[in-house]
């Protein structure tokens, strides 16, 4: 671990050298070292604030260092800005892809390239952005217009348009985040193939699991310091989690325990036809006390229809929904909330919360049903919740939108499972640790679990399919608004799930 | 009916539409960079007045339209310092230049309220071609700035989809985000694109007054033009080209209503005739309204929408 190379002997692509970057009240990177080898794959692993963002955007230019120097092939060099960064051959593929929908691949690949000529032929723009894309292996039509593209492609397209530009080094932030699993194979033969013609890849990442597979060295961070460089082969699941976390922290699957009881949310038939287009159809499934029923698959694939139904907010257009046995089809969110069910929907600050309210009117939200409204006992609450469940904040009346995501999505969980008088005993819970660092998934995923074996009914609707193993007692695939296959959560085959969400079962 | 009355109906709605084009090419380009500039009425204004002042005081008529344009440009370079530097909200600074260009141009065009126009913007000879039975009046009997308004059209749209910087102006009304990671800055294409709308909002302005215009005549000048043009733009589909149709269009709906008063058939009030722009408005407003629509439309994804890099 660490070993370390004198400056003769090995030539970095690229290297970080005690570099420090502070934010107003964040000190995001603390002396930093960084080295990348040519044709290396390079993963920076960390929590989410671990300040691994910050590195790569100080490495692409974006970020200029207050301290410390960024080397490119030995040489010191100070970049302005991502197109100087260009320009030493170094670049960044964003999370969220900076691409224009209505432009066709070509257009968005050469978009703000120097050499571009005063008129533009789109034929010959065509044929070169093809070409790069063949020599590298990216399957991808130059004339597809890239709003109709999936995930994986757009991300091709980004990797292509590095590529047209020059890059010899490619940054990833969070690459795998949209893809599903066949598309993530197809992403890391991609990276081989680049890695191949000498060039180099650093991915960004707080997944723990895939990044071993593909890494020839893995960097670990934690609150803006390095805390350890494992190399292939030294590098497992159970180290790296202690490196990014700075304890040992429990991420083995949690399954109900004892016997699952009556069953609290049913669904039969279930269908939604919006715009001439099934959304969904015929789902049906039920989730009994007790237990977990989790619903995995691509974004997209219906699972926001499917928890929107379930939650009262649209009605089916065909089939029934019921809860504790009582047809709460089409009868709206407020007396689907009064027949027992809780909703933790995917976007927590702005349908979950009302952000700009505190903690503590938050909860009031739900609470009481009267006219007037009790701060006093919501207030007491409030407080029990911040001690109880560790939520990180100055006070009960902070404004929830100037809390961390993790430490906003604990108070939406709390509201929903525990507030006092809740008679509530069907949880549906949509992505609920999107976004969230390692600790805060840890500590999400613990209290669905305590919910649980207090006997509530939950579904939990998310795209992250480890998730998706690690709760659930039931497993089932959405694909194009149907359920292609199902699961209990002790005999899953991940390679057949995998397989069916991305429609190939 | 007399036939010559409807030749002289469509010569005139093609007249018209010069003015239109020009306003819509103007906030086509304003809006294809993500701004919107709703003060096209109170630019046109003032492009008037400033032309009727300038050519009545000096009797040139090329300083005349030369001044409409810098007003033009003037009262867009503030639209885009509101919206663009200080990231105002754009539909209310667009607003305010309205009232503000309704309101100087009313004070400033007050000495000469009522004097009739002092220069005229003569039509071309051209000879054979406006000889031509019906289609000869129609088409060939205007002057130079209504076939400049045309090729001037046909530039835009080549600009828009032929050239580097048009690449780049669609991609900063689209995705602004993406041309800044690319180095360019995002405020400046805005800026130039605003102004230069701007630019042909004024020259619509100025050229409408001494070409069209018969008397300086308040806010009843222009008499809600700018708005018909801004529903052009949507009816246009932010699309130089189709810009001259819908210009066409709205320019005889405009005209027919004089006819058929000059022939003594009077099935529509006038009154209704004076709703137009308003209700053109409404309607591309509410055809704007939902997200769904608007990208049906073709409209520029981030229209309206100031940018902000997001740093921490």
């Amino acid at each position: 671990m660490g070993s370390h190379r004198s400056g003769g002997a090995t030539l970095f692509a690229l290297s970080a050298r005690q570099v420090t970057k502070r934010f107003p009240g964040v000190l995001a990177n603390d002396r930093v070292d960084f080295d990348l080898l040519p044709g290396e794959v390079h993963t920076l692993l960390g929590e989410n604030g671990a300040g691994k963002s910050t590195l790569a955007s100080v490495l692409c230019g974006l970020y200029k260092p207050d301290e410390g120097a960024v080397l490119r092939n030995g040489t010191q060099v100070r970049l302005t800005s991502p197109r100087h960064g260009l320009q030493n051959g170094i670049a960044m593929v964003h999370q969220h892809f900076r691409l224009v929908d209505r432009f066709s691949v070509a257009e968005n690949v050469v978009l703000g390239h120097r050499k571009l000529p005063f008129l533009l032929r789109a034929n010959d723009l065509e044929d070169q952005v093809g070409q790069v894309a063949e020599r590298f292996g990216l399957p991808l039509d130059p004339r597809a217009v890239v709003g109709e593209l999936s995930a994986g492609q757009r991300q091709r397209v980004e990797i292509v348009k590095a590529l047209y530009h020059g890059a010899e080094i490619l940054l990833l932030d969070e690459p795998t985040a949209l893809l599903a699993p066949p598309e993530v194979e197809k992403l890391f033969e991609t990276v081989r193939a680049m890695t191949q013609a000498g060039k180099s890849v650093v991915f960004v990442s707080h997944k723990l699991g895939e990044v071993v597979d593909i890494s020839d060295r893995v960097t670990v961070m934690r609150d803006g310091r390095v805390t350890g460089s494992v190399a292939r082969g030294e590098a497992d699941t159970r180290k790296l989690a202690e490196l990014m976390v700075g304890r040992d922290i429990d991420l083995s699957p949690r399954r109900s325990r004892g016997e699952a009881r009556e069953t609290l949310l049913s669904l039969s038939n279930v269908g939604l036809t919006k715009d001439g287009v099934d959304r969904i159809s015929q789902v049906s499934f039920a989730v009994r006390a007790g237990e977990i029923v989790g619903v995995a698959g691509v974004s997209g694939n219906g699972q926001r229809e499917l928890a929107e139904i379930v939650a009262g907010l649209i009605a089916p257009t065909s089939g029934e929904v019921s809860i504790n046995g009582e047809r709460v089809n089409g009868v709206g969110t407020r007396n689907v909330r009064k027949a027992g069910l809780a909703y933790v929907p995917e976007d927590r600050l702005g349908t979950g919360l009302a952000p700009s309210l505190s903690i503590v009117d938050n909860l009031v939200l739900t609470r009481d049903r009267g006219f007037l409204v009790d701060r006093k006992s919501a207030h007491l609450e409030a407080e029990a919740f911040i001690k109880q469940l560790e939520i990180k904040t100055p006070s009960a009346l902070t404004a929830t939108r100037k809390l961390s995501g993790g430490n906003s999505q604990k108070v939406l969980l709390a509201r929903e499972i525990f507030t006092a008088g809740s008679n509530s005993r069907v949880l549906v819970v949509c992505s609920p640790t999107r976004g969230l660092d390692v600790g805060a998934v840890e500590a999400v995923h613990k209290l669905l679990d305590e919910a649980r074996n207090a006997g509530k009914a939950i579904l939990l609707i998310s795209e992250d399919l480890d998730e998706v193993l690690t709760l659930a007692d039931k497993i089932l695939v959405l694909y194009r608004g149907s359920v292609v296959h199902e699961a209990t959560g002790d005999q899953v085959d991940v390679e057949a799930v995998g397989l069916a969400m991305a429609g190939l079962s | 009916m007399n036939s010559n009355v409807w030749i002289l109906t469509f010569a005139d709605a093609i007249s018209i539409a010069t003015t239109l084009i020009l306003a819509t090419l103007g906030a086509i380009l304003t809006e294809r960079s993500g701004v919107i500039n709703l003060g096209v009425e109170g630019i046109l204004l003032m492009g008037a007045v400033t032309a009727f002042l300038v050519s009545d005081g000096t009797g040139n008529l090329w300083l005349a339209l030369f001044l409409s344009v810098l007003v033009g440009v003037a009262m867009s370079a503030v639209h885009a310092t509101l919206t663009i530097t200080l990231r105002a909200n754009q539909i209310v600074a667009g607003l305010a230049l309205v009232i503000f260009g309704n309101g100087l141009s009313q004070f400033i065009g007050k000495p000469v309220e009522g004097k009739t126009r002092p220069v005229t913007i003569e039509p071309l000879k051209l000879g054979p071609l406006s000889d031509i039975p019906v289609l000869g009046p129609i088409l060939f009997g205007h002057d130079m700035f209504t076939y400049l308004t045309w090729a001037g059209a046909l530039l835009c749209s080549l600009y828009l989809n032929r050239t580097r910087p048009g690449l780049v102006l669609r991609a900063t009304g689209d995705a602004p985000a993406t041309v800044d990671a690319q180095g360019v800055s995002v405020a400046m294409i805005r800026f130039v694109h605003t102004i230069l709308g701007g630019a042909l909002m004024g020259l619509a302005g100025g050229w409408f007054m001494l070409a069209r215009g018969t008397a300086w005549s308040q806010a009843a000048t222009t008499n809600g033009i700018g708005w018909i043009a801004l529903s052009l733009v949507v009816f246009a589909a932010w699309r130089p080209l189709r810009a001259i149709a819908g210009a066409v269009l709205f320019g005889f709906t405009l005209q027919v209503p004089f006819t058929l008063q000059g022939q003594q058939i009077n099935i529509l009030p006038p009154e209704i005739v004076q709703m137009l722009p308003y209700v053109a408005t409404l309607f591309v407003l509410v055809m704007l309204s939902t997200p769904r629509a608007r990208r049906l439309l073709g409209a520029p994804k981030m229209l309206g929408q100031p940018f902000v890099r997001d740093e921490r």
